[in-house]
């Protein structure tokens, strides 16, 4: 899949790049099952084509969207991105994709869309999991309207200089780098702009633990384990102390601003 | 089957028998071989080896029993011990790997999460079973005071499946937590069933002699 590489602030990180192999086959996607291993075992079923994307809701021009043309939509970017998951690992992640923001402005939004929800595929005949009640399914994520709008958002295509693998949300998938890895929902087939706030799979799982925002942060913990140190996959060996979480994953340069005043202990 | 437990060999191939995970985690450690976490596999792998342990341990004692193999119980204390290698490994995988050794780091971690002070309970409890496991301990507490310590055993299985359930609970994903639980609770279920045999046994040997008394 080829992609210039991006000139946006900070979507290129100097770090030493995750391998290929960990980050294709330790992965979470509920979909495919519970372990970080099962999804590269079982997201082969996974139908990639043909595949749709409606963009709807509160939108002066809704639209369906074949892969196809989705991916010559605007021109394809190569960012380096660090990745977060709230389990306390991380990786660093050459994605290719562009600006989600070229897509919502091609629908045009309307005064008062404030958020922008997305639901992800829920096949049970491709995914043996959905129907499992880990989670409801569809899995659905969301931003609030200038998260979505910021250039450092993703709509990803490939990693490495190729299409994405299944297991990593193939065909298209959000990237989100400054939040916790489960807010880049994957194989993405609805984008909703909305008025109010859209519940979040994982908010309507456990709503004390995982809040709309879920921003990296090494201050706020999770209720059941600290955020302020991470592993590094690959790169941090087993008796390396672990590494120190930056502020919104180190991205705070570019997206603090977006959360000036508000008290992120609450909104977390 | 009794003669052939007698023989002197079935010791030691039990006792690499169960070094066998250790060895496989080792070489896994050392050629890479562990998947992107190794940490994690590390962690995991130690855990359910010791709940493997724990129900090997348990199971010697019903077996001896229903099998009328006596000889079973020559296992029994190593298996006991391997649980307790594994547990410790398990145990230091956290403090090494996830809290790098830091005592102020491991205590606010006990403190934090409920599933890791379980854990940590659990591996408290067994320390004094190992410790006591050798002959001259049993010599010198006595028999009975003994045999009242190691009692302690049958909380482990309940403290152990609440660790892995609070663990798993993450996920809403308790499929191998009932496989553990279901033969746990059928090794202590026997014990129980056992111990009111035994005081029905006693009532109606006790009647028997207070009918038979003559009047």
């Amino acid at each position: 899949l080829a992609a210039v590489r991006s000139t946006v602030p900070g979507a290129v990180t100097m770090e030493k790049i995750t391998e290929y192999k960990d980050a294709s086959s330790y992965n979470n996607f509920y979909e495919f099952g519970t372990d970080k291993s099962d999804p590269a075992q079982n997201a082969h079923t996974l139908k990639t084509r043909p595949w749709t994307v409606e963009v709807e809701g509160l939108v002066k021009k809704p639209g369906k969207y074949a892969i196809e043309d989705l991916l010559k939509l605007s021109a394809q970017e190569e960012r380096i991105y660090r990745l977060r998951c709230v389990e306390g690992w991380s990786m660093v992640v050459p994605w290719v994709g562009y600006p989600l923001a070229k897509l919502i402005e091609k629908v045009e939004p309307l005064g008062n869309a404030k958020y922008v929800e997305f639901l992800t595929l829920a096949d049970p005949k491709t995914m043996p999991f959905v129907g499992s009640r880990v989670l409801e399914w569809p899995y659905a994520e969301g931003l609030r309207m200038d998260e979505a709008m910021h250039p450092l958002t993703l709509l990803t295509f490939g990693m490495y200089g190729e299409v994405l693998p299944n297991q990593n949300g193939a065909p298209v998938r959000i990237v989100v780098p400054w939040k916790y890895g489960f807010k880049s929902a994957k194989s993405i087939v609805k984008i909703r702009l909305t008025e109010q706030m859209p519940r979040t799979a994982w908010n309507k799982a456990a709503a004390n633990e995982y809040g709309f925002y879920s921003n990296v942060n090494p201050n706020v913990d999770h209720p059941r384990w600290s955020q302020a140190t991470e592993r590094r996959i690959g790169e941090d060996g087993l008796f390396a102390k672990k590494r120190k979480t930056l502020m919104f994953n180190g991205y705070e340069a570019q997206v603090g601003q977006m959360y000036a005043g508000m008290d992120l202990k609450k909104n977390y | 089957m009794a003669r052939a437990l007698l023989h002197p060999a079935p010791k030691p191939l039990v006792f690499v028998l169960s070094l066998l995970p250790f060895a496989w985690l080792v070489y896994g450690a050392f050629a890479d071989k562990l998947g992107a976490n190794p940490a994690e596999y590390l962690s995991r792998a130690t855990g359910d080896w010791t709940l493997r342990f724990l129900c090997l341990t348990l199971a010697v004692t019903p077996l001896r029993v229903m099998a009328k193999l006596p000889t079973l119980q020559r296992f029994r204390r190593m298996l006991g011990l391997f649980t307790y290698f594994y547990v410790f490994l398990h145990f230091l995988t956290w403090a090494w790997f996830d809290q790098g050794l830091d005592p102020g780091e491991m205590g606010k971690d006990i403190a934090k999460r409920p599933f890791i002070l379980v854990g940590f309970l659990s591996f408290l409890l067994l320390t004094p079973l190992a410790a006591t496991s050798f002959n001259r301990a049993v010599k010198a507490m006595g028999a009975k005071r003994w045999q009242a310590l190691h009692r302690i055993v049958y909380a482990i299985p309940f403290t152990a499946i609440l660790h892995f359930f609070w663990m798993r609970a993450g996920k809403n994903d308790f499929a191998e937590v009932a496989v553990y639980a279901a033969i746990l609770a059928v090794l202590l279920g026997w014990r129980v069933r056992e111990a009111l045999r035994r005081r029905k046994g006693v009532g109606v040997a006790a009647r028997a002699q207070a009918t038979s008394r003559p009047s």
